[in-house]
This record gives C-alpha cells, structure tokens and sequence, in this order.
C-alpha cells in the first residue's frame, strides 16, 4: 500500500532527490506528449536484419527481437502506462472521495453500507479482482483503465472517511458549531478542507502502484495487443530472449522502476510537506 | 481516593461493547463480506454482456450436449432466486461446477494447482517478514541506516516484483547458473521466484515496522526503561517492537493479498506450475467458471486471514479490550 | 542528612544545535546535594528544569552538549561519560520518575511485569525472590490490594494508582536519590494529596529527593531548599519559607505574585504590584443564565444530576470539581453542544435546551466558549485575523468593516497587528488564548463559558491571561462561567462558586464562604488536599491554603 510507504520524516525543502524525481517525471511526461522530440527510431518498425542488436552507439539499449530500437518503444509505450494509470487514479479519486466523504458526514446505515462495500472488494486482491473484471470484458485499455481503478477506489474511500471522522470530532468544528454556522457552511469551510488533505500525495503514490498494475497486466497480455509498443508487454516480450539477448526485456523495467521510484519520491515530499503543516 | 467512576466521553456516549461481542462481531463481517463476494461473482455471470450459455462455455465451438449439460448444471430453466440458492448451496459444499473449456471439475483443478502456489506464497512471506525486520530493528532512529535503508526500500518498492524476477533469474540462474531457470522441481527452483516477490512486499511492511519503531521508541515509556538502566538493544527488541508491530500488523492482509497477485505474475516470469497459469488461461479464454472459482477462493483466504489478524491485533493492545480507567474525564 | 554528596555540580551548561547556531538551554548551574537533602527546581516551561534533571542521569537529547568545570554524580566524574557507565547508575543509585504514568509506563505490559522489569535491571534482586519484592514494593508505596493487581495494564488503573506504581519501579533499584519531574501535574488535587504524603513520608525517612516542579505550593511542602530557574540560569536560591516569604529576585517575587488565592482577590496577577482589577457592575434581576434540575446521562451511567444555577450580566461563577464531576459536560449543555436528559436551560429568558438548532442558531451569538486548549479550537488553515473575523459571521460584520473590528479587537487583548497573519501554531500557548478571548469577546456575548482556559499555561502567563479575561468581562458586563480544578484561581476570580462531585452539586454560594467556611465533606477534603507551605501564613503575597 504506498500511501503507507513513503513518509519521510525529515521534510526537505527541494532536495537533490525530489529534483531528480521531477526531472525524470518531466522527461516521462515529454515522452508522453512529444516522442519525436526524443527519438528519431520508429517504435513500430520491424528490421529483422537488424534484430537483437546488443547496446551500441547508433542503438543506445539495442534492438529487440524484430530489430526494433528499444529505447524508441519504451519512449513511445510511455505514454501507455502513463495514461491508464492516470485515468485510473482519476476515477478511483473521484469515486473514492466522494464514497468517503458521504460515508463520514452521514454516518450511520451509508456509512455501513458503504464500507461493507470497500470491504467486499478489497476482499479481491488488486490484481485478481482487475483480472476477473477483465475476464468479464475482455482485454484492452479501457477496461484495464476501469478494473484498475475500482481496485484502488477502497483505499481512498478508507482515508477520506477516516478523515471525516477525526475532523468532525475535532475541537474547531465543535467552536464553528458554537458560532452558530449552519450545517453546510461548516462542512464546506472546515470539514471538507481537512477531510480531502491526504488525497493528493495519496493520488500520487497511487500512481505509482497502477503503473506497477498496469505493467503487470499487460505483462500477462491484458492490456494493449503486440504488436504496440508498451512496457508491460515488452518485459513478456523479452522473457524469452533474456538468456541471449537481455536488453530486450531489462530496460523497459528499468524505464517503469525508474518512474515509480520518481513518482512515490514526489509523492513522499509532498505528504512530508504536509505533514510539516499540520499543527 | 477518587471515587471509582466510569469513563465518561462526552463526545462518544455508547458503552464500549465487550470483548468477545467484538469478536463475533469481527466474525460475522468476515462472514458477510464472503457471502457478499460469492453473491457478486454469481451476480456478474448474469449482468455480463452476452448470452450465459455462451459465458460459461467460453471461446470454443458451441455443441448441443455442452449447453444442454450447462443448462442442467446452473439449473438455467429454474426461477432466478432458485439458481441463486443452487449456486450458494454448491459453494458451500465446494463444488465450483465445471470448466466447459478444459473439460474438468474446477474445484479438483483448483486444488490440483493450489499447493506450488502456496509454497511460493508461503516461502515469499517468510522472506517479507525477515527482510522486513532485519531493516527495521537495525536501522531505527540511526541516522545513515534510515537513509541508507530508506533508499532501498525505496528502490524495491518502486520495482515490479516481475521485473525484479527477470533481473534475479538473468544474474543466478543464467549467468551465474546457481538457481534453475524455471520449474518446480526443488526447493532451489523455489528460492528466486520468492526472493523477486518477497522483497518487492517486504519493503513496505519494512517501512511501516520502521516507522513504528522509531514512534514507539519515542514515547514516554521508552525514556522510563532508561532510566532504569536497561540497554539500547534490549529495548528495541524486548519493548519497542511490541508497540511497533500493532500498525505492521494491520498490514498482515494487504501483505498476503498482495503476494497471492503476485504469484500469479511470478509463476509466468519463471514458468512454475500453479494457480497463476490456470487463471491467466482461463481469463484469455473466458473460461468463467475457473475464473471465479480462483477470486472466491482469493477472497476465502483474505477474509479469513483479516479477521484472524484483527482479532489477533485485539490481544496485542489490551486497551482495546476494555473501558478506559476509571476516573478520566476531559479536564 | 550525612555529608555524603550525592551530586556535586559546578558551572553546568547545556548546549542544543539550533537553526541561529548553538544555545543554551543550561547555563552556569551550581548544585550539591547531599545524602538525606531535599531539593526542588521550580520554574517555567524553558527554564532548563527538565533538561537538568535528565543530564544527572545522562539521559538528554542526544545532540546536546555538555560542559561543566565539575560533573561528579553517585562519586564519579560522569562528564562525557559513556552510556555503559550510565546505566550502572540509572535506577541503582538515582531513581527517575516522570509525570504522567498512563503515558510513562509502557501501556502494552502489565504492571506486575513491569516491575518485575524494574527489579531485574538493577540488579539488586535475587531472581528466585523477585515475585516477593514486587509486592514489597507495591506495598511500600501505599498500592492497596497489591497481589491481585499485578496483572493489571495501565490504562485499568486509577491514576493515582498508575503513578505509584511508576514510583515504585523507580525505587526497585533502592537508589539513593529520587528525581521526581512533575510527578503530580496530570492528577486531580485529592490524588496529587496522596502521592505528596507518599513522597513526604520518604522524605521523613530520611531519603533524598530532587523535585522539578511549575508548582511553588508543590515545591514549598516538600523541600528544604528551592532553586528558581529562569531561562536556564538559577536566580535565586535558598530555604523554603524564606525564599516563599521574602524572595530577593525580581523574577521570585513575580512568580509568587502572580499565583492567584484569596490575597489576590480583586487586584491584578501581573504587570505593577498592587494594582486594582477594574470594578463590575452585576446585575440582580434577569439572569443571563438558568439552568433547572439539569440531568445528563450516558449508557445508563449518570453524568450530570439535578444542577439548578443562575448567572447574572458582570458575574462570575467557579465551577470546581475533579475528574468525572460532570462539570464539563454541564458546560457543553449550557453551550447546546449537547442534549440534556431532563431539565432544562433558559440564557436571557429565552428557552435554551430542547429547542431545534434552526431556533437557537441565532442566540447562539449570545454565548460564547474559551476552552482549555486553544490550538485545537483553531482551523489549522485560518490565520489569525480569519480566525477572529470568522466569530463575527453572526453579528454580519464584513469587508472593511470587518477587518477594523478584527484590528481592534487583537488591540484589546493586547497583540499588535503583526499577529493578523500569523497562523496558530506559530504562537505561544498565552498568545493563542489570546486570540481565543478576542474571537469570544467578538460577538459581545451575553454569556462567556471559559473551560479551564489557563489550566495548560505557565504561571506567569497564567497571570496575564486572567488579567485580561477580568477586564475584558468588565468592559463588556459578560456573565461568565468559570470551570476549574484549580482552588485558588476561582477563589481570586469568581463571586460565587459551585462544588460538584460525581455529577452533582455538593456546595455552593459566595466564593468566601465556601472556602472558608466549608460545610460538605468533599470541600472539606478538596482544601485539605492544597498544598502547605508553611506554618507562616499571614504574608499578602503568600499561595495560601484557605484557612484564615
């Protein structure tokens, strides 16, 4: 569970670590949105005459099994992990805070109801509860987008109501309730501030794990079909070829370890960062 | 002496209920969260697109004597409620129906692959917890070994357990040849595949261990140990951990879900025999009644083993057990 | 008392790495105590009291330095001592007691174990009699019924209880000396009573004891010879009576005077000596306040019994009693923060309880609340001027309009306007009272519940604030109603008082005679349970106990 991962207890303010971490993101981010501007290789390219080519000069990691240049598909196939994980956080953000925040303003038989509910998937491990869902579906990007983020939705229920828990019990609701606000205006200025606070680094850290998420599906051939370009379904790629050939499926996990470990370092400054605010 | 009131919260006014009533209170969630799982899988084979006769024969030729036989077996002529009570009657007995695809009894399928899965898991545990430890005794409230550790849980943490298994297989089994490339053979082909997945967990619950550690052994108490003369190592292992474990024991069931997922993943990375390879196979091929028979049987094992684990958290923190003492009040 | 010396210091200074460099937290601290002595360290929070009393037995922050020209404890040089030689002294030569035993002792373990813990480490026991000396030692520090308790955790414990069994394990070693640090501050009075008598009883057996204590009443039963530290350095040191009596040091004899009792009735705590606190004007007719046989239950358990009061406009009522006396929640009924079970609550002639929120929500201007930590009334969010402007949504006070309110409101309570940006947790405990009594004085309520409001601060402090909140309720003819614990304060502030115990009133009536002229057996016990100074009690500027 990354939320729990990463809180630093040092807060540092923009430490070589967390520019690092945000220099890579940008680099990811670039890949995403422009990856001509990093490659002049074509991901999709087929060059059986130039296929398993170690790591050289003209093919920085080398070429894999049907001469494609590898650097060139892990540039391309950022933009998939990227944006299922992304939507997928989106829409277990967005579910998830909305299931906590009714669940802990309205208490009571919601509350019940709903938490049974989170209990009941996250009964489901992650990935076996997207697998049945897919097996439901089918393989593909929105419904890997879709599984993903169900799986996730019961940790940030979990937080955002717990949250509201502590925070309508706090000392400055109950002052906010001497001063005779009404009940929507408390809740609005100081309840819903407070209850979503963690949502954010929690969002981030989450990302990290629906990359991981979405690299393993893919791996196990659920996400986009060969022959695109996408890190999971390189490493099921280079499984075969790693006795001879082992760039082909080391560097794509390099590339994913590399924007996970960027991801949860932003994640983790910025949950220390807020931590350092809270009195 | 002050009279010997009961604990009055303003803010909470309900009488904190019993010991045991908590328990079986934990139980019939655990109870009901199952029967919520098993409901939902019986629930999807009817709200999924498509005919259900086709669902459940999954991606092969459609024959008269197999729909006739799923006909019979999910009682498809009866009442809806009445194949509702069918299905969680066969269930509890165990009995998953049958694969249409492979041709076979799920459930004796299921069981067949069951064991190499669990000695992964089994064996992958291990190696989380001891790893997870070793970082978090050694290393708390020391100022290079929480950044030195720090980094590589970190690094862990942040690679896919299957990548990890590449990596591990391309160094031990290829390069240096000390492990087996794949199989189930011995206990040595046992050793990697646990390692990749072990240690990718492990570094979460070894931060948690650590940050209780340090939390604990920044509390009052910790300060009154010292002062009776007690040493350094002696309250780390002895005291501190004690507080530290409660928070990495609520962890104890992400930790074996997690590692179930991972299994799955890691027994295609190095070709081992097991649930993983049935399910994948069954979720390419729509083959859905392997596939939920695998989620329920998932779903068994986290329930029971959270409800295990929260009643177990009960006993370690006595003050959960019962009313505060008597006497407090806010001032 | 021997000539043996416990403790020979010279010149002790502690430094700790801050953010601006080094600073000292202990400077130039001389002290020697001898076999049989009794010592106490009184100051406020900052003074250096802790920091030294954890440096006799090595046990400061470990980035803290230490320098002294003679550091001789238990007969050995301990400057830079290692910890290894440490411990051979911890619990075998000095005894170490902290405040609070729920946090103190390790709530996971039972307190037998615990012991058993103590007794093991100092190695003074024989293993095979170790389940004997744990009951001796319960036993010896007045732990009744010693036998079927040991397997009891902390928090199942009363906290008198609690605390003597974390004074027993600090004595399983049979050390020579006693560090006491705060022992009594998280115990209600008639408790605090008995660990005092505990701690007295070893004094008078001729055992060392080094007290810390905020408390001059604490300190003054219970030590031959006070030491008064003020930010680090030792100002003043000498007997008892005399330094209670006659202190030399300004700052002495600003702590003395700012302890509220009956000698400071009507004049103020701080700032010139002598000088008056502004005159009220009560009224007699109309009460702002009045409750009728107010009743509160909880699960079956009766918290608050039958309590009839009344309030007038410029009057103050003390509430007293300790914990689990109801008066809290008696307070957040009259702030319809909850329902009461029968009874009911009329503010300003106009029926309070019972009545839906849409109704009371606009009478809630009327009355406002002071609790006893401000920190957690405040939105960590709001800067201070949003804190303050915030009470004045109900008056429909905006804009421009708003913001000059807000600016002479913070004037009142005397903080400048560098404070309207600030944000609570960048203030000090005073100062966010402070700006806790501006946002209550904000609406001009009718009614003002003030719920141990000075209860967590210094002495000093203490002393301004309740300055402030006397004027403040002066100028605006508030009713206010005060709760507390502590006798001398109410008995400085309020015109009338009320005891209450297990929920119901025991006593009340005018401050006076209440307190002097005590007729129920708890208040009886409450005064007995303050602490003597001394045989001499004629001086004005005396903490009294509250016999004439």
């Amino acid at each position: 569970m990354s939320q729990i991962l990463l809180s630093g207890r040092i807060t540092r303010r923009f430490s070589a670590g967390v520019l690092l971490a945000a220099s890579f993101i940008f680099l990811v981010l670039l890949a995403v949105v422009f990856p001509a501007l990093l490659t002049h290789y074509d991901p999709l390219n087929a060059d059986p005459v130039n296929a398993q080519l170690a790591p050289s000069a003209s093919h920085w990691l080398g070429t894999d099994q049907l001469g494609r240049d590898v650097l060139a598909r892990i540039i391309y196939g950022s933009r998939y992990s990227l944006l299922i994980s992304l939507a997928a956080m989106v829409v277990a953000v967005s579910i998830g805070t909305l299931l906590g925040l009714l669940a802990g303003l309205f208490k009571g038989p919601l509350d019940e109801l709903i938490s049974r509910a989170v209990d009941v998937v996250s009964a489901f491990p992650d990935l076996l509860l997207a697998l049945m869902l897919i097996a439901f579906t089918g393989p593909g990007t929105t419904n890997l987008i879709f599984a993903l983020g169900v799986a996730s939705v019961p940790r940030f229920t979990r937080v955002v109501r717990a949250q509201t828990f502590l925070v309508m019990s706090s000392g400055y609701v109950e002052q906010a309730r001497t001063l005779g606000l009404k009940r929507h205006v408390l809740v609005w200025r100081h309840v819903l501030p407070h209850a979503i606070a963690h949502v954010p680094a929690l969002a981030t850290l989450g990302l990290g794990t629906a990359i991981i998420g979405t690299a393993g599906l893919s791996f196990l051939g659920m996400g986009p079909q060969p022959p695109t370009a996408e890190w999971g379904l390189m490493l099921a790629e280079g499984r075969n070829y790693l006795r001879n050939a082992w760039w082909i499926g080391v560097w794509p996990g390099v590339a994913i370890t590399l924007t996970v470990i960027s991801v949860n370092t932003l994640g983790r400054y910025w949950q220390a960062t807020f931590e350092g605010k809270r009195p | 002496m002050s009279a010997e009131t009961a604990f009055i919260s303003p803010r909470r006014p309900q009488a904190r209920p019993s010991w045991r009533g908590r328990i079986i209170r934990r139980i019939l969630t655990g109870v009901l969260v199952l029967w919520a799982a098993v409901t939902l899988s019986f629930i999807s084979v009817y709200l999924a697109p498509g005919d259900i006769v086709s669902l459940l024969m999954g991606e092969q030729v459609h024959t008269p004597a197999i729909e006739a036989a799923i006909r019979a077996e999910w009682g498809l002529e009866q009442p809806l409620y009445l194949q509702y009570l069918h299905y969680l009657w066969r269930v509890l007995h165990g009995d998953f129906g049958r694969s249409y695809m492979l041709n076979t009894d799920v459930s004796s399928l299921v069981l067949s692959q069951l064991w190499p899965t669990l000695k992964l898991t089994g064996l992958a545990l291990v190696v989380s917890l001891v790893f997870a430890v070793l970082m978090a005794v050694t290393t708390a409230h020391r100022r290079w070994g929480q950044r030195i550790a720090g980094s590589i849980e970190l690094v862990l943490a942040s690679t896919p357990s299957f990548w990890l298994g590449f990596v591990l297989l391309f160094i031990f089994s290829f390069t240096l040849r000390w492990f087996p490339v794949a199989g189930d053979r011995s206990f040595s082909s046992l050793v990697l595949p646990a390692f990749s997945l072990g240690l990718a967990q492990g570094a979460v619950v070894s931060q948690v261990l650590r940050r209780g550690l340090e939390d604990a052994l920044d509390e009052p108490f910790v300060l009154t140990l010292r002062a009776w003369g007690l040493g350094n190592t002696v309250i780390r292992l002895r005291h501190a951990l004690r507080h530290a474990a409660l928070p990495a024991v609520t962890l104890t069931g992400w930790l074996i879900g997690g590692l179930v997922s991972g299994a799955v993943i890691t027994e295609q990375v190095f070709g081992r025999p097991g649930l993983g390879k049935i399910t994948v196979d069954a979720v390419l091929g729509k083959d859905l009644p392997v596939v939920l028979a695998v989620a329920i049987f998932s779903a068994l094992v986290y329930v029971v083993l959270s409800t295990l684990v929260d009643i177990l958290y009960l006993f370690i923190d006595p003050r959960l057990r019962d009313a505060p003492a008597a006497g407090e009040e806010n001032a | 008392m021997s000539d043996e010396l416990l403790i020979d210091i010279q010149n002790l200074s502690i430094f700790f790495p801050t953010a601006g460099g080094e600073k000292a937290a202990v400077s130039g601290l001389n002290l020697q105590l001898r076999r049989g002595e009794s010592v106490a360290f009184v100051g406020e929070s900052g003074s250096g009291k802790t920091v030294t009393a954890r440096s006799l037995l090595g046990l400061q922050d470990g980035k803290a330095r230490i320098t002294a020209d003679r550091f001789v404890i238990g007969g050995e040089d301990m400057l830079g001592a290692s910890q290894r030689r440490w411990r051979k002294i911890r619990g075998s030569q000095i005894g170490y007691v902290l405040q609070d035993a729920l946090v103190s002792l390790d709530p996971l373990r039972q307190v037998g174990r615990q012991l058993r813990d103590a007794l093991t480490a100092s190695r003074k026991t024989d293993p095979k009699l170790l389940s004997e000396q744990v009951i001796t030692s319960l036993k010896s520090v007045g732990f009744p019924d010693a036998q079927n308790r040991l397997s009891a955790y902390p928090h199942q414990l009363s906290g008198g209880l609690r605390q003597r069994v974390l004074i027993a394990t600090a004595l399983a070693g049979n050390p020579g000396l006693l560090i006491a640090d705060e022992p009594t501050t998280a115990l209600d009075m008639t408790v605090q009573k008995q660990i005092l008598d505990l701690l007295q009883q070893r004094r008078d057996k001729g055992e060392s004891l080094l007290l810390i204590s905020h408390d001059l009443s604490v300190v003054g039963q219970l030590a031959d010879r006070i030491l008064v530290m003020h930010q680090g350095k030792v100002v003043e040191e000498g007997r008892g009576e005399k330094l209670l009596s006659a202190p030399d040091h300004p700052y002495t004899q600003q702590l003395l005077a700012a302890v509220p009792s009956p000698a400071t009735r009507g004049f103020k705590l701080s700032g010139k000596r002598g000088e008056p606190l502004p005159a009220r004007n009560i009224s007699v007719s109309n009460p702002v306040l009045e409750t009728r046989h107010l009743s509160k239950a909880y699960a079956g358990k009766t918290v608050v019994s039958h309590v009839s009061l009344q309030l007038f406009a410029g009057e103050t009522l003390g509430i007293v009693g300790e914990s689990g006396s109801g008066k809290t929640t008696l307070a957040r009924m009259i702030l319809g923060l909850t329902e009461p079970v029968s009874g009911t609550i009329e503010i300003q002639g106009q029926r309070w309880s019972q009545v839906p929120e849409a109704q009371r929500r606009l009478q809630r201007r009327g009355i406002q609340l002071i609790a006893q930590d401000p920190l957690s009334s405040f939105d960590p969010r709001y800067n201070v001027e949003k804190i303050i402007g915030e009470s004045l949504d109900s008056v429909g006070i905006f804009g421009g309009e708003r913001r000059n309110r807000v600016r002479q409101l913070l004037d009142e309570v005397q903080l400048g306007d560098s404070f309207l940006h600030r944000y609570p947790r960048e203030l000090s405990g005073g100062q966010r009272q402070r700006v806790a009594i501006a946002r209550a004085f904000a609406p001009n309520p009718a009614l003002l519940v003030a719920d141990e409001p000075v209860s967590a601060l210094d002495v000093s402090i203490q002393a301004q604030v309740l300055d402030l909140l006397a004027k403040m309720q002066a100028e605006h003819r508030t009713a206010l109603l005060f709760i507390s614990h502590d006798l001398g304060v109410v008995h400085h502030l309020a015109d009338r008082v009320m005891v209450m115990k297990d929920g119901s009133v025991v006593e009340h009536g005018n401050v006076d005679d209440v307190f002097y002229h005590p007729a129920h057996p708890w208040t009886k016990k409450l005064i007995d349970a303050l602490p003597v100074v001394s045989s001499n009690q004629h001086n004005k500027d005396y903490p009294l106990r509250h016999h004439p």
